[in-house]
């Protein structure tokens, strides 16, 4: 037991509580904001060095031991996304003071970005597979009425597909927890991997399982990505940068969870699927990349490629391949978080979306076209970017396993993403600006500081991977051997 | 032209305490029978709809002058308090403790503070439900 498990968790729900409160007070709103993103990031990271010491730690809600009460389980993979989130939703909190609005903050945005933080860290953190249904509703709830907040014609009609989409999923995610608890009687996911361990994961289980890929592909966008592009290029940039940030990642870390965790015994059906969509995935990506010529639909596609890439990992299942998806998703948090501030920025800029429309940029704003230029760089993965380590982990881990078709897409998409990304740069900040003196927006510092301090960012983590090896190589040494995570959330003793 | 609805307005008056009650009595046999904070709080708002529909929501505001949203606020502060309050003794997150006390008037009586944490799931439910109520009433 051990409550600083449900910290990450706690921090923010109180928040968005309180700050429900302070509604017509925005300075002290904001005030109290980052006050509880450093609380729950200096939590997050204590939790992170204590797992270090001491192993997975567990806490059991209102003393119900496991397998019946819900449980908190913190091992290094679940904490390492959960102090992404809470450093990227920081720095997204200071654009988001710029740029949202004061009608929108006066709308509760806050309390809802605190709720979707919540929600998000939950499912992080869960050992119950219902609660992470539950903690799923929370988060998506308060991204219904994120994406929806101002209430502009596009938002509203995106936010129709968005929502029932994602009420179609949940409905399919309740039907799957409904078969699955009938079938082996448990919804503890350490219980569940027992049991489905000792009956064997026969055909009608597998079924189950591929419910559940069902499920979170359409959360996590892939293959079942049309509605993402759409809802994603809606809302204003900072709430869009969160969504491109961290919505998919979460179903991806679901993913990651179930299929190592439960359903790993008949790789050659599940896995072997998961590979075929990543596949689709990347290429569907990389046509929707390259072919459009809106700023905001470029980079949407470009959220779908990574969650291929990532999921070639899972596909290759092996312990490198692993250690590369953590690099990748902790450092595709933070890059796709910069990349959607600064396609925002562009066209809050220049009021225009269109990649031909806008030229010669990087003349009037020489730190924002650099920064692209970074951007560009990790997001490509090339040294000394964090995007380097995870790409040449996973490439190492399809060569070990042979799985040399999953390599070959993976790499050859990220040609389409320096590709795509080139056209942006080339055709906007290169050539003769638009932008006469009169028409000089000042880019205001509170906008361009944060995609400085994400540029700084992926840097540091690019040559900083050394102080996060122990953990990320715990965190994949957990993920392939499922009875460490078994044995410390079923140990009644602890 | 004004409907006649003195009927309808007449039995409100009765039928919404009738509610109340029933809504308060669910709430308190939730500890031991079916019922409960969700189900209680459901059935006190229907009480509130059934007033906002009889008479119009300007009434009822100068009757009942809260915002609704901060009683749901309150009503998640209150639940989530209980919950902090086992840590705050070194328990497990959301763990609950009871007793038996005696009070003067009702004898010994067993108190939990599972109550409080019903009542705040009560209070968000009417301020919820009441909020939505509201907000799709409203003409765009």
């Amino acid at each position: 037991m051990n409550n600083i498990v449900v910290a990450p968790m706690l921090i923010p729900l109180l928040t968005a509580i309180f700050l429900v409160f302070l509604r017509p007070y925005l300075k002290i709103q904001r005030f109290l904001s980052i006050l509880s993103i450093i609380a729950t990031a200096g939590a997050s990271f204590y939790i992170l060095d204590l797992i270090k010491k001491e192993g997975i730690l567990r806490l059991d809600f209102g003393g119900w031991l496991p397998p019946y009460g819900i449980v908190f389980v913190a091992d290094s993979f679940s904490m390492l996304l959960v102090l992404t989130t809470v450093l990227v939703a920081g720095i997204l909190l200071f654009y988001a003071f710029s740029s949202i609005g004061q009608e929108k903050e006066k709308m509760f945005f806050y309390p809802f970005f605190f709720f979707l933080l919540t929600g998000v860290n939950g499912s992080f953190l869960t050992g119950d597979l219902f609660n992470l249904f539950v903690c799923f509703e929370v988060m998506l709830l308060s991204s219904y009425v994120l994406i929806t907040l101002g209430g502009n014609k596009i938002q509203l009609v995106e936010s129709i597909k968005y929502v029932a989409i994602n009420l179609l999923s949940s409905w399919f995610f309740l039907l799957a927890l409904a078969y699955l608890y009938g079938t082996v009687g448990t919804l503890n996911m350490a219980h569940l991997s027992l049991r489905v361990a000792e009956v064997g994961q026969g055909p009608l289980l597998t079924i189950i399982s591929i419910l559940f890929l069902i499920v979170f592909s359409l959360k996590a966008g892939l293959l079942l990505y049309f509605w993402l592009p759409g809802s994603y290029s809606a809302p204003p940039t900072a709430i869009a940068a969160l969504f491109g940030a961290l919505l998919t990642k979460v179903g991806i870390y679901a993913l990651f969870r179930i299929f190592t965790l439960i359903f790993y015994h008949e790789p050659e059906i599940t896995h072997t699927l998961i590979g075929v969509m990543a596949i689709l995935t990347m290429i569907g990506g990389s046509l929707g990349a390259i072919a459009y010529n809106d700023i905001r639909q470029i980079v949407s596609y470009n959220v779908v490629i990574a969650v291929g890439f990532i999921l070639t990992a899972l596909a290759i299942s092996g312990e490198v391949a692993m250690e590369g998806a953590i690099y990748y998703l902790i450092h595709d948090i933070l890059i796709k978080a910069l990349l959607f501030l600064l396609a925002g920025t562009m066209i809050f800029l220049t009021g225009k979306a269109k990649i031909e429309e806008m030229s010669g940029l990087i003349r009037n704003y020489p730190l924002l076209g650099w920064l692209f230029f970074v951007t560009l760089l990790s997001l490509t993965g090339i040294p000394p970017f964090s995007g380097f380590i995870g790409k040449v982990l996973i490439g190492q881990g399809a060569i070990e396993s042979g799985s040399f078709l999953l390599l070959a897409v993976a790499f050859i998409s990220s040609i389409f993403v320096l590709y795509s990304l080139l056209r942006i740069f080339m055709n906007c900040f290169w050539g003769e600006t638009i932008i006469s003196e009169d028409n000089h927006v000042q880019l205001k510092k509170g906008m361009l500081l944060p995609c400085a301090a994400f540029g700084i960012a992926t840097l540091v983590l690019g040559l900083g991977v050394e102080a996060l090896e122990t953990y990320v190589s715990d965190a994949a040494y957990t993920l392939m051997n499922p009875e460490v995570y078994i044995e410390a959330v079923l140990d009644s003793q602890k | 032209m004004k409907i006649n609805d003195v009927i309808l307005r007449t039995v409100t008056k009765i039928v919404v305490f009738i509610i109340l009650t029933f809504g308060v009595e669910l709430f308190f046999s939730g500890h031991n029978d079916p019922g409960g904070g969700f189900i209680g709080g459901l059935v006190l708002s229907s009480a509130f709809v059934l007033l906002y529909l009889v008479f119009d929501i300007e009434t009822v505001h100068r009757g009942v002058p809260f915002d609704f949203k901060k009683i749901a606020a309150f009503g998640a502060f209150l639940a989530v308090f209980t919950g902090i309050g086992g840590v705050l003794f070194g328990e497990p997150f959301l763990t609950q403790a009871f007793g038996l006390f005696d009070l003067p008037i009702l004898g010994p009586t067993e108190l939990a503070s599972v109550l409080l944490f019903e009542a705040g799931v009560a209070f968000t439910v009417v301020g919820v439900v009441v909020t939505i109520i509201l907000s799709i009433s409203k003409d765009v």
